[in-house]
């Protein structure tokens, strides 16, 4: 049962992992460009939770809603501003780009008088929902449920559900996929590739605030929960940079190696644990478990 | 304007190009040296950071800079070295001794990290080292018997050969030293073959490659020499602070000195300094504009890092080649001066080409 239960608890985690590693990839796949601000994006989805749940009173589904539509034009309007005048550059130049994003959000959150430097709770209805199953009469041993862990877990097998059906079935999607296969070519083919990477962006930003919203009742609301993105990169890598299933393939895998090494190996390793994982793989297979093998042909 | 006339290959690699850079060189470096007479404690202690912060940011630049290898876990070098000289300096061992040992202790480290350098490239290597910077910051905190933990250490005064350093003139004049020979150390190096081949790897490894550019081995080194730079620095660092602890040498600290390596301008060497005066001077720009501002944008927590962060945007956005850019376009405007072309250091826009395959 124990193992059941931190199998559980690592999944959950790994789902979180792994939907922000999931816009990394997004943004990676289409533009070419790591945006270090995801875990900023996250923070961002959470408050903006925050803010229509608390402040305006919205019932949870409209709050969730509007939330993640906010988010999403903020991405699109992101990337208009901010990004797009440097498409081109180096990489690295847009690194820097998007931690200096990272800063100003952080920074910004926090300057909320009274609201940015507390910890909230979201309040979703499906609060202390907590189901026991087996153990002894006192309840040792026994596998604990809890509804949050759950709906995490549900939340993000239906994302990808529908991120696959429109990469696969839409327009939109397919054009996406086009474009993150050759930019150019796509651009002969009368893809609008810098609308498409705005919309990226969008989308983007719009998984980072579902991770913000489910991550919210767990970890509560506070301006540094962001950091938590740094260690989506490992999810992303372990699965390989350019791949949608991997990012969550390794974020499940990053969770579960973080839930079972805080509880068998000594203190330390659980904070670690994702960050030995990335540079074993990084030696063994570069390329992660599901990146694609790319050589330049002269 | 100066007409330089170029008479003998030799020429291509001096160290003073003319007679100006011979005096204006000479000036700064006597104001430097005048500077505790000239400067109250509190103001010479800054420049000592500046002096120590330069001296990192110089190592973070042959890698970033002139490599093009660029390392977000760089605060665990400064770390390493902070340690070590902490340790050696409590055991009695005399300061030049404890910063070599810092140095080579450091250099060691960054040969480890550069080793999957080696196979990985761009992001992935970011990666790499943002990993390494976690786990070298989890060590140090975890290892008490050492590094005394999460509680932290206490670092003596240096002990130059029986002469205590215990006053802040002493100690800036120590780093000082440090960081005039660690900056003719980088120029020379990067006039010689060694810094032409990490130059040629920033630009096109492939090409680098053919050139006959053993690109391993150049990875390394460029990995090994920053490192050591940095320990150094970070061994200045605990002399300064007397305390260190492992929270220090964190995330943050190695996004700063990123930060710092891009605004002052990445590939030149006046950058390091450009750039450590930027991040030494920001806190206390923005706590004397705290008197202007209402209170409620004043006394706000995150002020400093949206100041940060809008600095960085703006810099990357209008200014890539960071402060040091933004002088040599003032000083192209004056050399050329009626004929300066507005769109003379404009950037070509083209679609992103593609990383993968590099």
């Amino acid at each position: 049962m124990q193992i059941l239960q931190l199998v559980i608890s690592g999944v959950s985690q790994g789902c979180i992992y792994g939907l922000i590693a999931l816009g990394f990839v997004l943004i990676y796949k289409a533009t070419e460009t790591v945006s270090f601000a995801q875990g900023e994006l996250m923070m961002l989805g959470a408050f903006g939770g925050l803010a229509s749940m608390t402040f305006m009173g919205f019932p949870y589904w409209l709050a969730v809603i509007s939330a993640i539509a906010a988010m999403a034009l903020f991405g699109v309007l992101l990337e208009r501003i901010v990004i797009r005048p440097i498409l081109g550059q180096p990489a690295f130049s847009i690194v820097m780009l998007t931690i200096g994003i990272g800063y100003v959000a952080r920074g910004l959150i926090t300057m909320i008088p009274g609201i940015g430097t507390e910890t909230h709770t979201l309040p979703v209805p499906y609060k202390d929902m907590i189901w026991k199953f087996g153990g002894d009469a006192n309840g040792i041993g026994s596998l604990v449920l809890n509804a949050e862990q759950l709906v995490i877990i549900a939340a993000t097998a239906g994302l990808c559900a529908l991120l696959f059906a429109a990469f696969k079935y839409s327009k939109v999607g397919v054009a996406m996929q086009a474009s993150s296969q050759n930019q150019l070519a796509a651009y002969y083919m009368g893809i609008p590739v810098k609308r498409l990477n705005g919309l990226v962006w969008g989308l983007a930003a719009a998984v980072a605030a579902v991770a913000g919203l489910l991550l919210a009742p767990i970890t509560f609301v506070h301006a540094n929960m962001g950091f938590i993105g740094l260690k989506a990169f490992p999810a992303a890598v372990v699965g390989g940079f350019g791949s949608l299933p991997g990012a969550i393939v390794g974020g499940l895998i990053i969770g579960l190696v973080e839930s079972l090494s805080g509880f068998y190996l000594p203190d330390g390793f659980k904070d670690t644990a994702a960050y030995i994982v990335v540079l074993v793989m990084l030696m063994v297979k570069p390329n992660g478990l599901f990146g694609e093998k790319l050589r330049k042909k002269v | 304007m100066r007409f330089i006339f170029r008479t003998d290959y030799g020429q291509d690699v001096k160290l003073a190009k003319h007679g100006g850079h011979v005096f204006w060189y000479s000036a700064l470096m006597v104001l430097l040296v005048a500077a505790p007479w000239l400067f109250a404690e509190y103001w010479l202690a800054q420049l000592t950071f500046i002096l120590i912060y330069g001296i990192v940011g110089l190592g973070l630049m042959l890698l970033a800079g002139f490599t093009g290898l660029f390392s977000i876990g760089h605060a665990a070098f400064l770390g390493v070295g902070a340690y070590t000289q902490a340790v050696f300096t409590n055991m009695g061992v005399p300061f030049p001794i404890a910063l070599a040992l810092a140095g080579t202790l450091s250099a060691a480290v960054g040969v480890v990290v550069g080793l999957p350098a080696l196979r990985v490239k761009g992001i992935y290597l970011g990666i790499a080292t943002l990993s390494f910077g976690f786990i070298v910051e989890e060590v140090l905190a975890r290892w008490e018997s050492v590094t005394g933990g999460n509680s932290g250490i206490q670092v003596k005064h240096p002990n130059l050969f029986g002469w205590k350093v215990d006053s802040g003139e002493g100690f800036y004049f120590i780093c000082l030293v440090i960081a005039v020979i660690s900056t003719l150390a980088i120029l020379n190096l990067l006039r010689s073959p060694t810094g032409r081949a990490f130059v040629a790897i920033r630009d096109s490894e492939i090409s680098a490659q053919s050139m006959g550019i053993h690109l391993a081995r150049y990875k390394t080194l460029s990995f090994a020499l920053s490192a050591a730079l940095a320990g150094i620095g970070g061994a200045l660092y605990a002399h300064k602070l007397r305390f260190i602890s492992p929270d220090q040498f964190n995330i943050l600290q190695s996004i700063d000195l990123l930060l710092m390596v891009v605004i002052g301008g990445l590939g030149s060497v006046h950058g390091a300094f450009l750039g450590a005066i930027f991040l030494i001077s920001m806190p206390q720009l923005i706590n004397l504009s705290k008197g202007y501002l209402p209170d409620t944008i004043g006394q706000a927590p995150g002020l400093q890092s949206v100041v940060y962060g809008g600095v960085l945007i703006a810099f990357v956005l209008f200014e890539p080649l960071g402060m040091y850019g933004r002088w040599l376009k003032v000083r192209t405007w004056f050399q050329l001066f009626p004929f300066y072309r507005k769109g003379l250091f404009k950037r070509q826009k083209s679609f992103q080409k593609s990383d993968r395959l590099k």
